[in-house]
């Protein structure tokens, strides 16, 4: 059995011109392994990572016909369990560390505030556990980053921090919704190695949320491509290059490449047919 | 003579009482219709450069000069007819509640230009949209339609110089691809001169003849297009971007 099986999950949300289904019957599974899911916007990416954690809002709803996590059903288990299994055994690393971080809460206060209140740790013990993790996703002066409050901090640390409160409770499964896209790509690629280590020593499940084919290529075990609420393409990471998929091979041809030819870029036609 | 001279520039915000120096004696020179590039991470002051041209950041040391002559402080209507900028984000950059039309006509208003309708009716078709969009709000436009709306405004009053702000990097790659081409096309229509910054080399090389590296604030290396391409880079900086971007796109 998997860690998370996932079949034929729908998204819909109630607007005033009928319904719109932002994902369209998808299923997967996912181990202890890094898979990602890419697309543009609007895709429907972003709303798969969230329904597992069941945190779509009315007017949207979610279906599906099986959505197990570790052998419990998501979609029958009542809210206080959801609750409990939330950052606890399934956590979620937003994309902008700006609007995730309370602006008012100094970094100590928010990385310790799960340990204080679901574990009863006393404040030492939880402090010595936030510097432990702030030490693992590799923030070189912990002490101060304590202190700090999230505006002081760089893109880069803000996103670190979150990791690293994400992990505290060491979570069976993470959901990376575009952690690394408000980064510079130097600092991304330490990042990405924190997510891997996590992956490798931990035995970790990652469901890495991205548009950026290229990183995923290079990053994650495998890849599903989705396509306004359906996954058109499933891809073992390293044979990007044989995507067959006329959407896959036209996201990766439309990039501008160092010392490519300076033409017009190909663009990408989007055929009716891919949404069938 | 170079079209646009930035000569020595330094830019120094005041915060919580100390001085922060967000472009320090940058010099850098754009000739006539060539289309330059200004690459760095976050917080290097490739933005700012842009900024403290159009009057948008204070100017504490240097001189910025075009066609060779100083700009007035503050900017003028005729600095205004020659250049025009695009920013970063098209769902921040244009008005909720006016529709593209109203955004359109606005300079055209202000500089008491005529034949307002055939014009804005002209720059949806330059950028590449159907006239049907004329009467729309942005919150009924793509991404990508927002920031060719944004492109066309820079252009009504038919300005030499565009100075591009990370125009695509809040877009998806198709849609990235589309506008890119679209300003490639209108610099070989017009004649423009391009200042872009953009932290994608990728992009800047893509689009650039000539490109400066930024970080902390100084002009780290200049390089043209064919020193990139062959990846000479000197500096350990320029490299590792180099790197970064290349190692993704490998």
């Amino acid at each position: 059995m998997s860690l998370l099986e996932v079949e034929d999950l729908h998204v819909t949300f109630d607007t005033e011109a009928g319904p719109v289904e932002a994902v369209r019957g998808i299923s997967f599974t996912l181990d202890r392994e890094r898979l990602a899911i890419v697309g543009e916007s609007g895709s429907g990416k972003t709303m798969t990572g969230r329904s597992i954690l069941r945190l779509i809002r009315p007017p949207g709803r979610i279906s599906a016909k099986r959505m197990t996590f570790d052998g419990v059903d998501l979609m029958a288990a009542p809210e206080a369990d959801m609750r409990a299994m939330r950052g606890q055994r399934i956590a979620m690393v937003m994309q902008d560390p700006k609007y995730s971080l309370n602006p008012v809460m100094r970094i100590g206060h928010q990385l310790t505030e799960g340990l204080r209140l679901q574990e009863r740790m006393n404040l030492r013990a939880a402090r010595t556990k936030a510097l432990e993790m702030l030490e693992a996703v590799q923030i070189r002066d912990p002490e101060r980053v304590l202190q700090a409050y999230p505006h002081e901090l760089s893109g880069g640390m803000g996103q670190r921090v979150m990791i690293a409160m994400m992990l505290i409770p060491e979570p069976d499964l993470l959901i990376a919704d575009e952690p690394t896209s408000a980064l510079d790509v130097t600092v991304q690629q330490e990042v990405l190695n924190i997510l891997d280590a996590l992956v490798r020593e931990r035995g970790m499940g990652l469901l890495f949320i991205s548009h950026d084919l290229q990183l995923v290529s290079r990053f994650c075990d495998r890849v599903l491509v989705m396509y306004r609420g359906r996954i058109v393409e499933e891809l073992a990471a390293a044979q990007m290059d044989a995507a067959r998929h006329p959407y896959t091979r036209g996201l990766l041809n439309c990039l501008p490449k160092i010392g490519g030819p300076r033409g017009p870029l190909p663009a990408l036609d989007r055929d009716a047919a891919w949404a069938e | 003579m170079a079209l646009i001279e930035i000569d020595r520039l330094s830019v120094t915000f005041q915060q919580s009482g100390q001085n922060v120096h967000a472009v320090r004696d940058v010099s850098i020179s754009v000739q006539a219709q060539e289309s330059f590039g200004l690459v760095g991470e976050s917080g290097s002051g490739k933005s700012t450069v842009l900024r403290a041209i159009c009057g948008l950041a204070p100017i504490s040391g240097g001189a910025i000069r075009i066609e060779g002559s100083e700009l007035s402080e503050p900017r003028d209507k005729t600095f205004v007819r020659r250049v025009q900028m695009v920013f970063q984000d098209p769902y921040a950059s244009l008005h909720p509640k006016r529709t593209v039309d109203a955004t359109l006509a606005e300079p055209l208003a202000i500089h008491g230009v005529g034949d307002r309708d055939s014009r804005v009716v002209q720059a949806l078709e330059d950028v590449g949209l159907d006239p049907g969009f004329r009467f729309r709000f942005p919150h009924q436009l793509s991404g990508g339609q927002r920031q060719r709306i944004a492109v066309a405004r820079a252009l009504m009053l038919e300005p030499d110089i565009l100075l591009l702000d990370e125009p695509t990097s809040a877009l998806d790659a198709s849609v990235q691809a589309e506008v890119l081409n679209l300003l490639s096309r209108l610099r070989e229509m017009r004649g423009l001169t391009y200042l872009m910054v953009s932290h994608d080399l990728a992009v800047i090389d893509h689009m650039c003849d000539r490109l400066a590296v930024m970080k902390d604030g100084q002009v780290v290396e200049e390089l043209d297009h064919a020193a990139l391409a062959a990846n000479a880079a000197r500096e350990p900086y320029t490299q590792a971007l180099f790197q970064a971007v290349a190692h993704e796109r490998a």
